[in-house]
């Protein structure tokens, strides 16, 4: 089948092996022209296995990848038109700075001059001009990272990949350079592939990601799609905080699903595509969807016990042993406190959703 | 509370037995330097200073044997080290990044060996194996001889150096764009450049001084300068020998500092 020459990357039931250990079970996706996606998933679960794998630095056990239309999985790395942001920048130590960025350009044919040129100009892009006579080991991390970055966009690769580029910075200057690559990349125009197990980072920067684990993707979709509409266990798991209920569903109606508690406790929720009537699965409450009440607020709030008060900063985590269930977080935003309501530990209280707040999911 | 002085120098007799080795280490090279310019026919009385032995190592009756031996000893120590050196650096290539095979342990096993037989072993051993395979001694055996036990002498600061290289050095060259050799030309060799020139250096002196296998590997005639100078020794200890290895100290010396200030080097910085 000829490839799409409108997609960026395409994986086609990619298999990689090593020996007896599959670490990727038969990927396919598609990575859209001037997109930034994520491959996100816990260590192990084969999002750097099948970023080399575009790179060129695995083989593919089975499948295809196809890179704008063109099969690419057999080709040595240097003739892929993709560049890499290392994990560990990997700027060569004996070069100096626009040595570093000019090395693509020059090994691409460029002269001399040119590629140093050009070189020049990416370091203005990433504000490190200044630097452009030094050796890697006399800039801090976060300078290295930029001078990784224009390394790597230096030769205007079709696809830029990130090997988890931002996990080495601390927590204020990797905020700073989740914005920074996303400007660049709505810049550039180039096509970022980024892995990371950063859930939030993913959140933040992408347009689509791609949730992995043990090998396999597990959902793929926008930020929104993924944190709102989590199809199984695993992914409302991984992304972000969220509470689970073992229901069993009882009728799927217009959109709806009526569902009950062991107890017997009835809830309503959105149905889901794959889970019908007698289905005993898990439901997915976001923590800041739920609210309480001194007195239920419908049928279906949930009975409950404030064990505790968690001040976390922007909000106030409470914990609640439910009457017939496990214990719930309830999230309160700070802003949102003229509405919503916190009680003292010990207090009988009642949870209650949102509307639409209950998923169900997929095992 | 006490101070606990753990400064080794606190321990009784450190001085002294600081002393006895540097003086039992080093006495005889200062003798032998001092005595070098000793004026006088004899070894033991010292009649005022002179370079009259230097010049007859140059000038005398014996400086034909030296020239020749000298000749011997340079060339051959400079083609044992750069052979060695290119074969450790393969070596060392392949125990470094060519991944865990099966016999990686072995391979180092039998690399680093020679380090540990005792010289005189690989010296018969060597002499029978060019018998045996009809070799004629001379300067080829010696030359062949060198280069097989330089190899781990060259092989040590070489792979040292590499294992300190990560692997991710090459792949971001071939990422952008550079071939397997353009990496390895491009960024390995000169990362590498300092442990190459460590190895080198090494390898040269090893060979320069090797007495026990190239007097069993020589032929009747071939002489390097340790063997000549024991030949000379053999007839009595005359002044000019203190020259002689007073010159040859001097070359080692040399060379054992550009080792130390290339291995210091860091063209990272």
């Amino acid at each position: 089948m000829p490839g799409n020459k409108t997609d960026a990357i395409d994986v086609r039931n990619a298999v990689k092996r090593y020996g007896d250990f599959t670490a990727l079970k038969r990927i396919s996706l598609t990575i859209r022209d001037n997109e930034f996606f994520t491959l996100l998933g816990p260590s192990g679960c084969g999002k750097t296995t099948l970023l080399r794998m575009i790179a060129g630095f695995e083989d593919v056990t089975e499948g295809e990848i196809l890179l704008y239309g063109d099969e690419i999985e057999s080709l040595p790395p240097h003739l892929r038109p993709v560049n890499t942001v290392f994990q560990n920048y990997a700027l060569f130590p004996h070069m100096t700075i626009l040595d570093n960025v000019a090395f693509g350009l020059e090994m691409r044919g460029k002269s001399k001059d040119t590629a140093r040129k050009r070189a020049g100009e990416m370091l203005e892009l990433v504000q490190l001009s200044q630097f452009a006579a030094r050796k890697p080991s006399q800039l801090s991390g976060g300078q290295q990272q930029r001078v990784a970055l224009a390394r790597a966009l230096a030769p205007q690769p079709k696809v830029l990949l990130l090997d988890e580029p931002l996990s080495a910075l601390d927590l204020k200057l990797r905020k700073a350079m989740q914005l920074e690559l996303k400007h660049l990349q709505r810049e550039t125009g180039i096509t970022f592939i980024f892995v990371t197990h950063d859930q939030e980072e993913a959140l933040t920067m992408s347009d689509r990601i791609a949730v992995m684990s043990a090998g396999e993707m597990q959902q793929l979709g926008s930020p929104t799609e993924i944190y709102e509409q989590p199809r199984n266990m695993f992914v409302a798991d991984f992304i972000g905080e969220t509470n689970l209920l073992e229901v069993s569903v009882d009728q799927v109606m217009n959109g709806r699903a009526v569902c009950h508690l062991g107890g017997g406790h009835a809830l309503t929720c959105n149905s889901v595509e794959g889970i019908g009537e007698g289905a005993k699965v898990h439901m997915s409450v976001r923590p800041e969807r739920l609210f309480m009440s001194d007195v239920p607020v419908e049928t279906e709030s949930l009975k409950g016990r404030v064990a505790e008060n968690i001040f976390v900063g922007t909000d106030i985590s409470t914990l609640v042993d439910l009457a017939e269930g496990p214990q719930f977080i309830v999230r309160t935003s700070n802003s949102d406190r003229g509405n919503k309501r916190i009680f003292e530990p010990g207090s009988e209280i009642f949870v209650n959703m949102e509307l639409g707040a209950g998923r169900l999911l997929m095992d | 509370m006490a101070h606990v002085n753990d400064n080794i120098k606190a321990y009784k007799g450190f001085r002294s037995i600081t002393l006895l080795c540097l003086v039992v280490l080093y006495a005889p090279l200062v003798i032998v330097t001092i005595y070098s310019f000793n004026a006088s026919q004899s070894i033991t009385n010292w009649e005022g200073i002179s370079l009259r032995w230097y010049a007859d190592v140059f000038t005398g009756p014996e400086s034909e044997k030296f020239k020749v031996a000298a000749f011997n000893s340079f060339t051959i120590a400079i083609i044992a080290a750069t052979a060695s050196t290119a074969i450790a650096t393969l070596a060392a290539t392949a125990m470094v990044r060519g991944g865990n095979f099966k016999l990686r342990t072995v391979s180092f096993g039998l690399i680093s060996l020679p380090l540990m037989v005792p010289e005189i072993v690989t010296a018969v051993a060597t002499l029978i194996f060019f018998n045996a395979i009809g070799f004629t001694r001379g300067y080829m055996t010696i030359l062949v001889a060198h280069i097989a036990f330089c190899i781990p002498f060259a092989y040590l600061p070489i792979s040292a150096r590499m294992q300190g290289i990560e692997d991710s050095f090459e792949q971001a060259a071939m990422d952008l764009y550079a071939t397997r050799r353009q990496a390895f030309t491009r960024i390995l060799m000169p990362l590498m450049a300092p442990g190459i020139i460590s190895g080198f250096l090494l390898a040269f002196i090893v060979s320069l001084d090797d007495f026990i296998i190239t007097n069993f590997v020589k032929g009747a005639g071939v002489e390097t300068l340790p063997t000549a100078i024991f030949g000379s020794v053999k007839q009595g200890i005359k002044p000019n020998i203190m020259a002689i290895s007073t010159m040859l100290l001097s070359i080692s010396i040399v060379m054992v500092t550009i080792s130390y200030f290339v291995s210091k080097s860091d063209n990272t910085k």
